[in-house]
């Protein structure tokens, strides 16, 4: 089995990082009872003997002593990751992983990925080669930052060139928040087309995700929560937003419940390699069905169910209702409409107790509502893990390779030509050395290409799919 | 005279282990109609095939277990002990961590050659254990990367090393609605290989033993599980000793020899086409059992669906890229292409 590091960048990543570092400790002691080192725990956690001193301190196996968390912990201001060193998950990381700096980016993609990656860069390809050293297979790196500020966004993407050099073989598989229309920082669409031709030329495969999306996912359980209906008293653990049975039981912070839910997200992704199950997936296998051309791999994501229901004699939500669930748009983790855009691809991660004809059953009756791209017509990809999360009997997570993202980066791209058009604010951005208006430029170009590929693509929706003459063979 | 099984990939993995344990509880079931004797005819048969004895008396599967990550076979491992009744061999495994992704050029050209002397010794120790060997039996899946890729290169390597040997795969077609995305690829790029280097390609389609779990067995949620034990239940009536030209009580002595017979590969129908294997003994818990394993066109249309499919996404060129990245090239898939049109229209023009 293989490991993966996680790379929390900025505050927004650090935050998610933190809470997606609680449920993974909360998920695990659910499974692993009896508190033996196997490898589902090993793929995001070691194992140390914390009485020795320096680097020796790994054990491979036999009960779990002390487990640290396969994290580098990267913020140019001290405030969060200060918190999350003071708060009670303070032991599972390894304080060599951290690297702070004290002023902060001020929201300027320049800074974080110009200034501050220069600085840091030696102490940022140490710190990486150590937790890779830490690992016995290194497969993957997750990174989580958001799209609108300097640091996430910058730095974050400073370092996915580095990782793409010094680690070739491993994936980069990046989690972004992208900033909504009302997003109150008002350069969010600068940092954000700056980062974008970053993660076109060095991601896997990236998972955008809208602050909105989530917040609207919170309400609909708030809503459901308070509604006062008889029996709608829902099961603490189950809440894609809690936080119940982890550590961090006093959050009640603002973007806790948010950061919640894309925690979830990366657990149910990587489900399928750490636990057993009737047929799995792992994550190279996420990249080799999802992605049938490089630059398009951009993934939406719908996380079901939300919540569970404690009352026993309320029939659980049929099976099926879960899967029609996923495919609608209050699942989703960014606003889009993928059913009245192309499918190019479409992964089902199942856990818990599913079984085959369910997946099957439900794509056939789920099918025809859907466009797939010609030469993809049966493009889905399922995998079964035996293990559900917390607090449920199952669960599913969609991922789409879809044209409906072109939305949301041709409203991100309006947003920015309406600033750019004035050069408002482009002086902080310029007087960064190195920084030229090409830079912006290029960015663009790079955006346009690819929503030009994805219009290409909707251009052969609703387009009759023909059989292309096949290879004669003279007998 | 004995059969060297070797499992690869999930599927592999997961089949072979429903099939020899079919196997022994048909041997250690009622024996019906038969008498006494015959039965034990039968049992020692069986037996010496697909199992070697172990000093305290739990039979070892003669078989062979190869995985790019170890989590399918950890769990093959345990529920065989746990069975109590019959175990995989101690050292009879061979496991990597990263897995195949889905992708028949990185079993094929990376996985195979990197791993091809640790996997051939594994299957050349399982080999000298027998004392009389009569072929191999390659249990795997056409739709990822391992069973697939690694398959096609292992049973290249078993075409040169062993070419006296029969060499009989088992493949599983994948479902027509995806499992995985790239299946048609993968596919077609081991059928093309496989039709070089094996003897004889037994095939069982999901579509179809779904079909029989949910129109004939009534079973109302279907898992992989159920699936593979009708799987393992029809390959067990298939291998399980039948007497031989002689006589009764005696047991066909190489099970595969009845493969052998060019009768069932000819592109004409003979009169006597059908060969009829008997055995007084029941199979499993049915007093009588019939199988039929037949060489017809009727995997024409599923091949010409695959291959269909298949040329539709390559025109498109969508996740090439994933393939040339390992040094499947685009002539490779052409090639491909054309060996399976070839089969195609030899079969149409019956």
């Amino acid at each position: 089995m293989t490991q993966s590091v996680v790379v929390q960048v900025g505050q927004c990543g650090n935050q998610i990082g933190c809470c997606f570092w609680d449920l993974a400790l909360r998920e695990h002691a659910a499974v692993n009872q009896k508190g033996i080192y196997d490898e589902a725990i090993s793929s995001f956690f070691r194992n140390v003997d914390t009485r020795v001193v320096g680097d020796g301190g790994s054990i491979s196996k036999g009960k779990i002593c002390s487990l640290k968390a396969r994290a580098v912990l990267i913020d140019m201001e001290e405030g969060v990751v200060n918190e999350i060193l003071q708060g009670p998950l303070r032991d599972v990381f390894d304080t060599k992983q951290l690297i702070t700096d004290i002023s902060g980016s001020g929201n300027n993609w320049a800074v974080g990925h110009r200034v501050f990656g220069s600085l840091y860069q030696d102490q940022i390809l140490e710190k990486l080669r150590k937790s890779a050293e830490h690992c016995d297979c290194l497969q993957c790196f997750f990174i989580i930052h958001s799209m609108g500020g300097g640091t996430g966004s910058g730095l974050g993407t400073f370092l996915l060139k580095m990782l793409e050099d010094e680690f070739p073989e491993v994936y980069r598989f990046v989690t972004s928040i992208y900033p909504s229309g009302e997003d109150d920082v008002i350069t969010s669409p600068y940092n954000s087309i700056l980062a974008m031709k970053e993660l076109n030329e060095h991601a896997d495969c990236v998972l955008p995700i809208d602050n909105q999306s989530l917040f609207d996912i919170i309400s609909k359980i708030d809503l459901m929560v308070n509604s006062g209906k008889l029996g709608t008293t829902v099961k603490p653990k189950s809440l894609v937003t809690s936080s119940s049975g982890a550590l961090k039981t006093r959050h009640k912070k603002p973007f806790d419940a948010m950061n919640n839910i894309v925690a979830n997200l990366l657990l149910n992704l990587t489900s399928s390699a750490r636990f057993e199950g009737s047929l799995n997936m792992d994550l190279n296998e996420i990249s080799m069905n999802l992605v049938p051309f490089p630059q398009l791999h951009y993934l939406v994501s719908s996380l079901t169910p939300l919540y569970t229901l404690t009352d026993v004699n309320i029939p659980p939500r049929r099976l099926d209702q879960m899967f029609s669930d996923a495919f609608s748009k209050d699942h989703q983790l960014l606003r889009a409409d993928p059913k009245h855009s192309l499918y190019l691809a479409c992964a089902l991660m199942v856990r818990g107790n599913v079984q085959v004809s369910d997946v099957r059953r439900n794509i056939e009756r789920l099918k025809p509502s859907l466009q797939f791209v010609s030469w993809n017509q049966e493009g889905w990809k399922t995998s079964l893990c035996s293990i559900p999360p917390v607090g449920h009997s199952h669960s599913l997570l969609a991922l789409a390779n879809n044209t409906c993202v072109k939305p949301t980066f041709m409203e991100l791209k309006e947003r920015f030509m309406r600033l750019y058009k004035k050069k408002a604010h482009l002086h902080h951005y310029l007087q960064v050395e190195g920084m030229e208006e090409s830079c912006f430029t290029e960015a663009v170009s790079s955006l346009s290409a690819l929503i030009q590929e994805y219009n290409q693509l909707d251009a052969t929706k609703n387009m009759p799919v023909q059989d292309l003459p096949r290879l004669s063979i003279a007998m | 005279m004995s059969i060297v099984t070797v499992q690869l990939g999930q599927c592999g993995n997961q089949i072979g282990f429903e099939v020899f344990d079919a196997l022994l509880s048909d041997s250690h079931s009622s024996q019906g109609l038969c008498c006494k004797r015959e039965n034990e005819a039968y049992q020692a048969s069986c037996k010496e095939r697909f199992f070697s004895e172990e000093e305290n008396g739990v039979p070892i599967a003669r078989a062979v277990l190869v995985d790019m990550e170890p989590k399918v076979i950890n769990q093959t491992l345990s529920k065989a002990a746990q069975s109590g009744r019959w175990k995989y061999g101690q050292h009879a495994c061979f496991c990597q961590k990263q897995g195949s992704g889905n992708n028949w050029a990185y079993g094929y050209s990376v996985h195979g050659p990197r791993h091809e002397e640790s996997i051939m010794n594994l299957i050349r120790k399982e080999v000298e254990k027998c004392d009389s060997f009569s072929g191999f039996f390659i249990i795997m899946s056409m739709a990822g990367g391992t069973g697939s890729g690694i398959g096609a290169f292992v049973t290249q390597n078993l075409q040169d090393q062993y070419s006296n040997s029969l060499k009989m795969n088992q493949i599983i077609w994948p479902y027509g609605t995806g499992e995985v995305i790239v299946q048609n690829y993968n596919s077609i790029l081991t059928l093309s290989h496989l039709y070089r280097s094996s003897d004889a390609l037994l095939v069982h389609e999901n579509d179809a033993v779904h079909k029989i779990c949910a129109k004939l067995m009534n079973i109302k949620q279907i898992s992989f599980s159920d699936i593979n034990q009708v799987l393992a239940h029809q390959l067990g009536s298939v291998f399980q000793p039948t007497y031989s030209a002689e006589s009764s009580f005696h047991y066909r002595r190489n099970p595969l020899e009845g493969f052998k017979d060019p009768a069932l590969y000819t592109s004409w129908l003979p009169v006597h086409a059908f060969n009829v294997w008997k055995t007084q003994r029941a199979f499993s818990k049915y007093e009588k059992s019939a199988v039929l394993v037949s060489n017809s066109q009727f995997l024409v249309k599923p091949l010409d669906m695959i291959v269909g499919k298949a040329w539709n996404m390559f025109a498109s060129k969508a996740y090439i890229h994933q393939y040339t990245k390992f040094g499947i090239e685009e002539e490779d898939f052409l090639d491909s292409f054309t060996s399976l049109e070839q089969v195609v229209a030899s079969y149409c023009n019956l």
